[in-house]
C-alpha cells in the first residue's frame, strides 16, 4: 500500500486548497478569512509532505537506519506561527472594517447599493 | 580590543537588530502626547545611525568585500546566513535614505494621527533590511512577513472607512501570496534539499529530468509571488487603491516595498535560475520582459486616467517598476546595472512625489487631492518648482537621473531581439508620464478658481514637511552628479551577481562548494513505506 499514503495526502491537500480558493473568492469577509485559513492549513501539510512521507523514522541522527528530514518540520512550525498571527490580525481588521462601513462585504458596500 | 573591531564583524546583523530594538524601545516609551517628541528623536537617531551603517557596508562592499555573517556561528548551509554584497548594501542605503526624510515628514504631524507609528516604521525597516541581507530563501519569507505585518498596520494608520476597506483586500492578497511563497519554497527544498541561496545556485544546475520540471514550476510560482509584491502585470491591481488610501509618509515608504519584490526576482530568477541554471536556466525569461513592458504601458494609461493625485503617483510607481523589470528581463549585466541605477532613482522620486502631492493637496481647500480646478495653493512657486523637478525626473528629461537611467536601459537593450518594443515602450511611457504630470500641474497651479482663494490653508506648509520632501528630491538629483561612481558601483554589483563561485566560496567556505547533491541520508530499508525515497530525497 505504498501508493495510497501519498495519494491520500496529496488529494487531501488538493481538496482543502480547492475549498480555500472557493471561499476566498466569496464576497463577504468571513468566508474570505475562512478560505485563507484553509489554504494556510493545506500549505502547512504541503510543506510537511515535501520532506517526504516517512514512517517509523526519527528526525534525529541516532542508531536507527532511517532518518526523517527534520527541516520541513521546523519550517512548518514557523509557517504555523506566522499564519496564526496573520489570521488573528485579518479577523480583527475585517471586524473593524465592518464597524466602519456597516457591511461585511469586501467592497465596503452591499452589492447593488 | 577596540570597540570598532568588536562591532565590525557584526555589522550585517546590526542592520536588522538596530530597527528591531529601536521598535521595542519605542513601544515601551509609548506615544502619549508628551512623549511623542522623545519618540521622534529616538526614531530619527536610529534611522540616521542605520543610514551610516548602510553607507559603511556599501563602502566596504564597493571594495569587493563579501560580508558573510553566520548567525550563532552555525556553518552554512545548515545555519542561517546574512550576506552583504554590493546589491544588498545598495538596497540598504536606499531603504535608509528613503526612511530618513519620510520619518522627518511624519514627525510634522502624521505620527500623532494614530498609535505606535514610529515603532511600526521601525518594524517595517527591520523587515526590509532583513529581506535585503538574508542569504536564505526561507528567511526571506520570514522577513517578508515581518515587513508585511508592519505594513498592514501602517496602511490603516490614520484610520477611516476607505483605509479599512482597502486594508482587508491588501491583507487578503498578501496572505494568498504568502501561501504561494511557502509552496514555492518547499518545492525547491523538496528537489534540492537546501534553501541557502549560495547553495541553491550550486545545486540547481545539477538538477535534471523530471525534477527539473518541478523546480521550474517552483521558480514560476515564486515569480507570481514576487510579481504580486513588485506589482507586475496582471498582479498590480491591488496597488493603486492601496497606495492612494495610505497616508502620505506611509505611501512614500511603501515605494520601497515594491522594490523588495524586484530585489527577490533578481536574487531568485536572475541568479539562482539565471543563465547558469542548467536545465532550469532562465526559466523566467519568456515571461518577465513581455509582462514588464505590459506593466509599464498599462500603468501609464492608468496615470493618465487617474482622478486623484495619490492615484496618479501610485500608477507612476507601477510604471517605474515595469521599466525596472523590463531591464532585468534582458538578463545581461549591463541591463541589470541599468535596472539598479533606475530603481534607486525612481524610488527616491516616487517617495518624493507621494509627499509632495499631499503638501499640494493640503493647500487646495475642498478640492483636496482631486484632479479638478480648486483653490489656488498658498505657495505656488515653491511647490510648483518642486513638482516640475519631480515630474521631469520621473519622466526622464535630461539631465536628470531619470534620463540617465532610461538611457542606460535603452543602451543595454541594443542588439536584443525585443529592442524595438523596449524602445517604444520606455520612450512612450516617459512621454505619457510627462503628459500626465503636466496635466496635473496645470490643474493644480494654473487652472485654479481664484474666487475660492483663502479656503485652503493660508499659512503654507511647515518647513519640516517641505524640507523632508526637498531632501528626497535632492537625493534624486544628486544621483546625476554622482552618476559616474554610482554607475561603476551598479556595474560591479551586477557583475558580482553573476559570479556564483566567489559568492559560494564566501558563503559556504571552501569545502561547502563541493557538498554532495543532495544530502544523501540512508535509504529506508525495504518494507518501510517511504514515499519517494528512491529519488534520493533529503
Amino acid at each position: 500500500m505504498n501508493v495510497s499514503m501519498e495519494f491520500l495526502v496529496a488529494s487531501g491537500i488538493g481538496w482543502v486548497t480547492a475549498c480555500g480558493v472557493f471561499l476566498m473568492l466569496r464576497g463577504r469577509s468571513f468566508p474570505v478569512v475562512l478560505g485563507l485559513t484553509l489554504i494556510g492549513y493545506a500549505v502547512n501539510v504541503f510543506i510537511f509532505a515535501m520532506g517526504r512521507l516517512w514512517t517509523g523514522a526519527p528526525p534525529i541522527i541516532g542508531n536507527g537506519e532511517v532518518i526523517a528530514d527534520p527541516l520541513p518540520q521546523a519550517l512548518v512550525l514557523t509557517a504555523i506561527v506566522i499564519g496564526f498571527a496573520t489570521t488573528g490580525f485579518v479577523i480583527e481588521l475585517a471586524l473593524r472594517s465592518h464597524h466602519e462601513s456597516g457591511t461585511d462585504h469586501v467592497d465596503g458596500k452591499e452589492p447593488g447599493a | 580590543m577596540s570597540l570598532a573591531s568588536l562591532i565590525s564583524p557584526h555589522l550585517p546583523v546590526l542592520t536588522v537588530l538596530l530597527p528591531a530594538f529601536t521598535a521595542m524601545l519605542l513601544v515601551l516609551i509609548g506615544d502619549s502626547r508628551e512623549r511623542l517628541v522623545l519618540a521622534r528623536r529616538i526614531a530619527l537617531a536610529s534611522v540616521s545611525l542605520g543610514l551610516l551603517l548602510a553607507l559603511k557596508l556599501a563602502l566596504d562592499a564597493h571594495g569587493g568585500e563579501l560580508r558573510v555573517y553566520r548567525v550563532g556561528d552555525w556553518p552554512a548551509p545548515f545555519g542561517i546566513v546574512l550576506v552583504v554584497d554590493r546589491l544588498s548594501a545598495l538596497m540598504l542605503v536606499l531603504t535608509q535614505a528613503v526612511a530618513l526624510p519620510v520619518l522627518l515628514y511624519a514627525s510634522g504631524g502624521w505620527d500623532s494621527h494614530g498609535r505606535h507609528f514610529h515603532a511600526l516604521i521601525q518594524f517595517q525597516l527591520m523587515g526590509l533590511c532583513g529581506a535585503f541581507v538574508t542569504g536564505d530563501l526561507f528567511n526571506l519569507f520570514v522577513f517578508f512577513e515581518v515587513l508585511l505585518i508592519a505594513s498592514y498596520v501602517l496602511l490603516v494608520h490614520g484610520q477611516g472607512k476607505e483605509r479599512f476597506r482597502v486594508g482587508v483586500q491588501y491583507v487578503a492578497i498578501n496572505l494568498a501570496a504568502s501561501a504561494l511563497f511557502l509552496i514555492g519554497v518547499s518545492l525547491i527544498y523538496a528537489v534540492t534539499g537546501t534553501l541557502n541561496m549560495a547553495d541553491l545556485a550550486q545545486r540547481v544546475p545539477r538538477v535534471t529530468g523530471d525534477e527539473a520540471l518541478v523546480l521550474q514550476a517552483a521558480a514560476l510560482i515564486l515569480l507570481v509571488v514576487f510579481g504580486v509584491k513588485a506589482a507586475m502585470l496582471p498582479l498590480y491591481l491591488w496597488l493603486p487603491a492601496t497606495y492612494a488610501a495610505a497616508s502620505a509618509p506611509v505611501a512614500a515608504l511603501f515605494a520601497l516595498m515594491t522594490k523588495v519584490g524586484v530585489y527577490s526576482i533578481v536574487r531568485v530568477h536572475g541568479v539562482i535560475f539565471g543563465a547558469d541554471g542548467g536545465a532550469s536556466a532562465l526559466v523566467a525569461e519568456p515571461w518577465l520582459l513581455p509582462l514588464a513592458l505590459g506593466t509599464s504601458a498599462l500603468a501609464v494609461f492608468g496615470a493618465l486616467a487617474a482622478q486623484t493625485l495619490p492615484r496618479l503617483v501610485a500608477y507612476l510607481t507601477i510604471a517605474s517598476v515595469g521599466t525596472i523589470l523590463a531591464s532585468l528581463g534582458l538578463f545581461s549585466t549591463a541591463a541589470w546595472s541599468a535596472a539598479l541605477y533606475y530603481m534607486a532613482h525612481s524610488t527616491l522620486v516616487i517617495a518624493a512625489l507621494f509627499l509632495l502631492v499631499e503638501l499640494v493637496a493640503s493647500q487646495r481647500g475642498d478640492a483636496d487631492s482631486r484632479l479638478e480646478a480648486g483653490a489656488p495653493v498658498a505657495q505656488p512657486v515653491l511647490l510648483g518648482l518642486m513638482l516640475l523637478l519631480a515630474a521631469a525626473s520621473a519622466a526622464g528629461l535630461p539631465p536628470l537621473p531619470g534620463f540617465i537611467g532610461k538611457l542606460m536601459v535603452l543602451q543595454a537593450s541594443s542588439g536584443h531581439e525585443a529592442q524595438v518594443w523596449i524602445w517604444i515602450v520606455v520612450l512612450s511611457v516617459g512621454f505619457l508620464t510627462l503628459v500626465g504630470l503636466a496635466r496635473a500641474g496645470s490643474l493644480l497651479f494654473w487652472s485654479t478658481r481664484p474666487e475660492l482663494a483663502g479656503t485652503g490653508t493660508a499659512a503654507g506648509a511647515s518647513s519640516k514637511l517641505v524640507l523632508a520632501t526637498i531632501a528626497l528630491l535632492v537625493g534624486g538629483v544628486a544621483m546625476t552628479v554622482l552618476a559616474d561612481p554610482l554607475k561603476r558601483y551598479t556595474d560591479a554589483a551586477a557583475a558580482q551577481l553573476t559570479d556564483h563561485r566567489a559568492y559560494a566560496l564566501g558563503v559556504l567556505g571552501g569545502e561547502g562548494i563541493d557538498t554532495t547533491l543532495p544530502y544523501v541520508f540512508p535509504r529506508p530499508a525495504a518494507g518501510v513505506p517511504a514515499g519517494q525515497g528512491t529519488e534520493g530525497g533529503p
